[in-house]
């Protein structure tokens, strides 16, 4: 087998930023190569290079052995190269045949497309691969699933021999894990080459011929996947060794704090969302809620952060010590003591534009310790940010003058959860998707912080599509099915079950689909 | 590039190219562009007269450019300036000719301002209104607003409120007249610069810090930012949208009792001239900023009065161009900038 992709020397920088620096790398053909690290370590750069997004300032890429400068991504799509994007490049207006073929009509401009063809081709691929879809339907009635695997037919379509994934299974449940990888595997059987970037190490164990890991945007190694573990890749990655599980000393909980009792969710379409949701949590407990995204986790999130859709008909009970919380406003709910880290932090739990300082406060503003005058008083927020910066471990340069934008995903959640966890007087605390988009080193903290929260006596509702920090995190555990909790996991069941977790994984499993 | 140096020097090459272009197209009208500027320059800053003829265009166009400016803060584009000028205008008007001469001056100007300000938000507001309860976008509101407050003021001057065989209405009282320099002072003989251009400045360094230094400006920019985590946070973003509509629509207000109140006296069919368009360029030079304003308004001031006063040489329509090819430089120039932050 020859040699898919050279990279010799290969270096990126902005401005004095190095992104990439001397970068070798051979992938070989027919492989599954694996490109892992932390965000911010250059994977994506170093993607970027070889697809033609980005030049290379130095250094030399070489694909099936010709020396190439590709000036833009047309370039590698000549060249075999395909990418799948993190965030999928379709027309939701078209059909699959037709987004396949975009921009490789080949034919007169008012000519008729060449549907047939592409639909027989496609329905070649799809059998070969295991990328049953319908060609004829619109891609805006497909799940997440299926577009990608529209994508990968695209590629197909365009006889692409190296395709690039860009952290494929982000968006993905785990069945459809499962069968994007038995589609990887056969990929790589009739000779295509698939890089594949993620920071996923579970899956890169199971799915990988070859590692590459990377750091600070150099190389740190290059390894078998079948002759490392998971906590060796996760020191490579992070330079240090890391807990992958937070320590989950024993709860004690203490009385009930939220009371969801037969909750009903009609969305304006008058779709059911939820179908008499019914569970408690006590103080100084974690309920982990499982289950794929889909099944009512946003609109028991939206219900109990007053934030559903007008129109939307909810019924039975939601009390936060007593009191109802159905109905109330965002702010309103906050100040019962209720603390909030939405699932898109990006979307709704920051501004990109103000500082680190400016979003510490964000949604906590209204608190009279921050104030004085109109404004706000500079020397108190100083104090809470200097302290919060220590306490939480983000990394910054200077929270006063940069822009939320300019840190990695990681601390801004950091930033976040510092906010969230540190309200006044709060008791109830609602975590989305909590460990989404960070690194493995900053997972570890915020994992810690969670359980400190807990052990002082805070009730946290957990929803996280990770199996695997459900269970690392939970008192006990929820399985949301449709709109209800089908099964619910006692904490000492939860305690027991959590020495085999693979096991368990599978267990939870079979109550969420 | 750092992103403060662009912020600098984005306007200016704007400004620049813009200068560059008017040479050429001054040279095609067949005259020596240098003459021409070394006359638009003497005429505005090298007599007192020009200067506050300068001054007082400069005045309200900080004001329209705060109208334009405020709502842009909540993302917000008020095409509207013009319109709400209008309605400004009118109202101090009708307010300054009905009040009673007796009335104590202070008291009559404030009335006279206040009505004015009013009439202004109102107007903008109705497009909040629209906005807020029925998704109406913003811009093509205050467009239809302006063609309709055309509409009013036009029938109500030509049908009920002008003087016979004129087209201007009855003049305000001569208590509620904001005094210019001149009269008070001395200062910028015979220009119609008033008082009210001191109060602008205060109004701009006002806005300033309400919009960055107060809770209420870190909330407005924020639901502009990111209206759906203003949501999460507890910000009623609505609230914000009417606001700024409302503060930017009483600034045109202001604007107009500049005009009328210190310097017509009356409100004449077609006073406004189209201000509240340059209102846009203005604001959109200086970044929606309150105090950047100040600069941009006077190089539109400078540019509207220099262009009249070189009437003898360059034709009137050959200004227009220029001063539309200045804006629609300045406004790509701004987009270009955006793009390489």
């Amino acid at each position: 087998m020859g040699i898919a992709v050279r990279l010799s020397g290969v270096s990126k920088t902005f401005g004095s930023f190095a992104a990439n620096s001397n970068i070798s790398l051979s992938i070989e053909e027919g492989t599954i190569h694996a490109l892992v690290g932390e965000n911010g370590a250059g994977k994506s750069t170093l993607t970027k290079i070889i697809y033609g997004m980005h030049q290379p300032t130095s250094g030399e890429v070489v694909i099936q052995g010709k020396a190439v400068r590709f000036a833009s991504p047309r370039d590698a799509i000549e060249a075999g190269i395909g990418m799948v994007h993190q965030h999928f490049m379709l027309v939701p207006e078209l059909s699959v045949a037709e987004n396949i073929i975009l921009g490789h009509e080949h034919t007169w401009l008012f000519g008729s497309l060449p549907l047939k063809y592409a639909k027989a081709l496609i329905l070649k691929n799809s059998e070969a691969y295991g990328l049953a879809v319908n060609p004829d339907a619109l891609v805006a009635s497909l799940s997440i699933g299926e577009q990608q695997r529209v994508e990968i037919l695209k590629l197909l379509f365009r006889k692409a021999s190296i395709m690039i994934f860009d952290e494929p299974t982000a968006v993905l449940t785990p069945s459809e894990t499962e069968r994007l990888f038995a589609t990887l595997r056969s990929l790589r059987d009739k000779g295509k080459t698939v890089i594949l970037i993620t920071h996923k190490l579970d899956e890169v164990l199971a799915v990988a011929d070859t590692v590459s890991v990377m750091r600070k945007g150099e190389i740190v190694g290059t390894v078998p996947a079948s002759s490392v573990t998971k906590p060796e890749l996760a020191r490579m990655m992070v330079g240090r060794s890391v807990l992958l599980r937070v320590i989950n000393p024993p709860a004690s909980p203490g009385e009930t704090i939220l009371n969801i009792n037969r909750l009903r969710f009609c969305t304006p379409q008058s779709e059911e969302r939820l179908r008499g949701l019914t569970l408690h949590i006590r103080a100084g407990e974690i309920y982990g809620i499982a289950g794929v995204e889909g099944n009512g986790q946003n609109e028991l999130l939206q219900t109990l952060w007053g934030l559903a859709p007008e129109g939307s008909v909810i019924s039975g009970e939601a009390t936060l010590k007593g009191q109802s919380i159905i109905g109330k406003k965002p702010a309103k709910i906050a100040l019962m003591g209720v603390s909030h880290t939405p699932e898109n932090r990006l979307r709704h739990a920051v501004i990109l534009e103000y500082t680190i300082a400016e979003n510490l406060l964000f949604g906590r503003h209204r608190e009279a310790a921050f104030h004085k005058g109109i404004g706000f008083n500079s020397r108190t927020i100083q104090r809470f940010t200097a302290e919060m910066i220590s306490d939480f471990d983000i990394r910054c340069t200077s929270p006063e003058r940069q822009p939320l934008r300019a840190l990695s995903g990681g601390n801004q959640q950091k930033v976040v959860l510092a906010r969230e966890l540190n309200r006044p007087g709060i008791s109830l605390l609602i975590l989305a998707q909590p460990a989404r988009g960070v690194d493995i080193g900053a997972i570890e903290t915020i994992h810690k912080k969670i359980i400190d929260a807990r052990n002082n006596g805070m009730a946290i509702l957990l929803v996280s599509s990770e199996l695997e920090e459900i269970i690392a995190l939970s008192t006990r555990i929820g399985c949301l099915y449709k709109g209800s909790i089908r099964h619910e996991f006692s904490q000492e069941e939860v305690a027991l079950k959590r020495e085999a977790e693979h096991e368990f994984e599978k267990e939870i499993g079979l109550h969420i689909t | 590039m750092n992103s403060k140096n662009l912020r600098i020097l984005v306007p200016l090459l704007s400004l620049l190219s813009a200068l560059a272009v008017s040479s050429l197209i001054i040279a095609l009208a067949g005259r020596d562009p240098l003459m021409i500027f070394q006359k638009m320059l003497h005429a505005t800053l090298g007599t007192s007269y020009g200067f506050g003829q300068v001054i007082f265009r400069m005045t309200t166009l900080v004001l329209v450019g705060l109208a334009v400016a405020i709502p842009f803060q909540v993302r917000l584009f008020n095409i509207g300036a013009e319109g709400q000028l209008l309605m400004g205008a009118f109202a101090a008007a009708m307010t300054g000719a009905m009040l009673p001469a007796t009335l104590p001056s202070l008291l009559a100007i404030s009335l006279c301002t206040l009505s004015a300000m009013t009439a202004g938000a109102c107007w903008a507001l109705l497009a909040g209104v629209l906005k807020v309860r029925f998704g109406v976008n913003e811009v093509i509101a205050t467009i239809m607003l302006n063609f309709i407050a055309q509409g009013i003021t036009g029938y109500l001057l030509t049908w009920h409120f002008a003087i016979p065989s004129t087209v201007h209405t009855a003049k305000i009282t001569d208590n509620s007249i904001i005094p210019t320099f001149d009269s008070a002072t001395g200062w910028l003989t015979n220009s119609p610069a008033n008082l009210s251009s001191l109060v602008t400045v205060g109004v701009a360094l006002l806005l300033w810090i309400l919009i960055f230094r107060s809770r209420f400006g870190y909330e407005m920019r924020a639901a502009g930012l990111q209206p759906e985590a203003a949501r999460y946070g507890g910000i009623n973003a609505k609230m914000h949208t009417l606001t700024s509509m409302g503060i930017g629509g009483a600034m045109a207000g202001l604007g107009a009792a500049n005009i009328v109140l210190g310097y017509k006296h009356y409100y004449e069919s077609g006073m406004t001239g189209g201000t509240g368009f340059t209102g846009i360029a203005v604001a959109l030079l200086a970044g929606a900023h309150p105090l950047w304003l100040l600069l941009s308004a006077f190089f539109f001031g400078c540019l509207e009065y220099g262009g009249l006063t070189v009437n003898a040489w360059i034709p009137k329509d050959i200004f227009m161009i220029i001063e539309a090819l200045t804006i629609l430089l300045v406004i790509s120039f701004s987009a270009l900038g955006k793009r390489l932050q």
